[in-house]
């Protein structure tokens, strides 16, 4: 399996792809630590890249890497060796060069400028998010044989996840708002990745103040260490569950 | 000649005399030994020199013009029991005693020092230790409270009284003080014509200051933060508050400074720092808000639309979650030449000021106020295209709540402030 994993990370690097993406992300890093002083807005500014703009590159790179080495896949599974293995080293070589270019590219630049406890929080969301939306793309992938097809599905993910689910959940906390809605909102929270790690962010970033009684609840409850177990648990299961029900549709796929 | 000059020196003497005030001195180690034994020897205008030592005497009540003057801090204990000094004479000094344990209660606002009734008193470099109340002035004029610290430790709002409380007065300068731990810090009820400069009012358990029909008060150079709530006035027409420091008033219902029923009044050259809400407004108008900075608060400015005809001119707005809020549509107020970091527009003719208007409600903003919990989603993708749509075509936040000359740079107020 590790054998795998290193030729599929070579491949990856030789389309250059991941240079450039580590590249950008300490660029823009370094630029937004060059033109703020206040860390705590830099931060802030780094939040929406990792919020809206890596999930996006994630899934869809995932995808269409799926798909480009499709031919490779099935060289691989021509030889004695387990559709399981294949998928999952195919899995953990794309998560685990992305998440390294985000930590390098983020994380460095980071270090450099010592930030706190906020900054260890983003490297942790960044990367949890970044491997929930590979999970993502591979089961779009595999749900599909059409590439084009997969390609939307994924971008269907990421669009469902950064803006429908807030709109809906916008609409239901407007439309309920007579009622208590926290431990409801905290369940509904937990269905969307990208709300989970924003609030996650925020939370340390203490807009929670501003959040009322519902604020109030939230930091007791994420402010605490089973707060954030529960969290990143959550974030768990939102990178093994769309594995798992793509590990099986995979073994049982005709190619 | 000389029958003259024995005439002359006998029309002085008497006089010289009687000016000369004496000085009795109290101490373990001295003829007297309690305050209240000096108290009787003491004529009016006497100087009570009191020399360092544990003094447990119960309720010092003081009915004539004395100065009374603590050599090393003596220790006036009130052993949780009573109220320490009362005083119920004029010109009154009182000046480096530690005032320790008054008594609590729940019927009578128990003090360290309470005047009653009282003209030109000075009460000046004490320390207060676990107070109730700490100095309680009632119906006194012309006073200074100057160079105090008063401290208490209370863990409960009502186990402890006010740092500095004063009712129906008047003409009263409170200078230089340091209040921690107390219900409120400064507390002012129906005082007038009075100056509050230079204090330091911070990690109370209410109000770092709070006052109400305390109308022609000024407030210079103070500095209140981290107090339970933050600051509020009320019911009060002509403050002037300039050069104050409100920072880190953080919490859920906590005020850098809320203005109730205010009116004809200036707020100038102050900072707003790190506060939940660093002004929040009601009921309040003709007020002058000018030169302010507003930074890193959750909102810069919530404006109720209840209030009217005040003016926001030559503020910085930096880093706030939200500018400015409002509930209504009618606005009534005037917003001109702030600086606004938020401000994406440009300046064709290089003029400083910006061509386009800045509105600094933000459509979110309006309804979080409606519904609280919608802060869930903030900083998410769909608030932010929201608050572009919305900056693009205003339909629900207010037309006229706009700056029409936004400033294109921060100004810089530290030359003025020092």
């Amino acid at each position: 399996m590790a054998r795998i994993i290193k030729y599929v990370f070579y491949d990856l690097l030789r389309t250059r792809f991941l240079l450039f993406y580590t590249l950008f992300l300490f660029v823009s890093t370094f630029a937004l630590f060059q033109l703020d002083s206040d860390p705590n807005k830099v931060i802030l500014s780094l939040m929406n890249i990792v919020l809206m703009v890596m999930p996006l590159i994630s899934v869809v790179f995932a995808t269409i890497h799926f798909y480009n080495s499709y031919e490779f896949i099935e060289l691989m599974l021509a030889q004695p060796i387990n559709r399981k293995v294949v998928f999952l080293s195919e899995y953990a070589g794309v998560a685990l060069s992305l998440t390294s270019g985000f930590l390098i590219g983020v994380g460095v630049p980071i270090l450099f400028y010592g930030a706190g406890h906020s900054a260890v929080m983003l490297l942790l969301v960044g990367t949890l998010l970044t491997i929930v939306f590979v999970s993502l793309a591979f089961l779009s992938s595999v749900l599909t044989r059409d590439k084009a097809k997969a390609i939307g599905i994924a971008l269907l993910f990421w669009f469902y996840f950064s803006l429908i689910y807030d709109g809906l959940l916008l609409w239901i906390i407007y439309s309920f708002s007579d009622y208590p809605l926290e431990k409801v909102t905290l369940a509904l929270v937990s269905l969307n990745p990208v709300d989970l790690g924003r609030i996650m962010m925020l939370l340390t970033l203490d807009v929670s103040a501003l959040m009322g009684y519902t604020g109030a609840f939230y930091r007791e409850f994420f402010g605490s260490y089973i707060g954030l177990l529960f969290s990143v648990g959550v974030l768990m299961l939102w990178i093994v569950i769309p594995t798992v029900l793509s590990v099986s549709i995979f073994s049982r796929k005709d190619l | 000649m000389r029958s003259q000059f024995y005439i002359l020196l006998f029309l002085i003497c008497p006089n010289v005399l009687s000016l000369e005030a004496k000085v009795i001195e109290v101490g373990p180690q001295k003829r007297i030994l309690s305050i209240k034994e000096a108290l009787l020897l003491a004529k009016p205008h006497d100087t009570i020199l009191v020399h360092s030592g544990h003094y447990k005497e119960g309720n010092i009540r003081i009915t004539q013009a004395l100065t009374i003057i603590g050599k090393d801090y003596p220790i006036l204990d009130g052993l949780n029991q009573v109220e320490i000094m009362t005083v119920l004479a004029n010109d009154v000094t009182i000046k480096g005693f530690v005032f320790q344990n008054t008594g609590v209660s729940s019927m009578e606002d128990l003090a360290a020092i309470k005047a009653n009734n009282a003209k030109r008193l000075l009460v000046t470099e004490n320390r207060f230790i676990d107070s109730f109340f700490g100095i309680y002035f009632s119906h006194c004029k012309n006073s200074r409270i100057i160079a105090n610290n008063l401290k208490a430790s209370a863990k409960e709002e009502h186990r402890i009284g006010n740092g500095i409380h004063m009712w129906q007065s008047d003409s009263i300068l409170v200078s230089k003080n340091e209040i921690s731990g107390h219900r409120d810090g400064i507390y002012f009820e129906f005082v007038t014509h009075s100056v509050i400069e230079y204090n330091k009012s911070y990690k109370n358990l209410r109000y770092g200051l709070h006052f109400m029909f305390s109308h022609n008060d000024e407030y210079r150079y103070n500095h209140f933060s981290q107090n339970g709530a933050g600051v509020a006035v009320m019911y009060t027409q002509g403050v002037k508050m300039f050069n104050n420091v409100f920072e880190e008033n953080w919490g859920d219902s906590a005020y850098g400074l809320l203005l109730k029923d205010i009116r004809d009044s200036e707020v100038v050259n102050n900072q707003f720092l790190k506060n939940s809400i660093a002004i929040y407004m009601e009921g309040s108008s003709r007020i002058s808000f000018r030169k302010n900075t507003f930074r890193e608060n959750g909102y810069g400015i919530r404006l109720q639309a209840s209030c009217d005809e005040n003016d926001f001119v030559q503020n910085n707005f930096q880093l706030n979650t939200f500018d400015m809020a409002t509930n209504g549509n009618l606005v009534l107020n005037t917003i001109n030449s702030n600086f606004w970091d938020r401000y994406e527009g440009y300046d064709l003719n290089k003029d400083g000021i910006g061509d386009v208007a800045y509105r600094p409600v933000s459509l979110y903003s309006m309804v979080v106020e409606r519904v609280p919990g919608a802060m869930l989603l903030w900083r998410s993708f769909l608030v932010f295209l929201i608050d572009k749509a919305e900056k693009a075509l205003p339909v629900v936040t207010p037309e006229n709540l706009k700056d029409d000359r936004p400033s294109m740079k921060p100004y810089d107020f530290t030359q003025q402030s020092k």
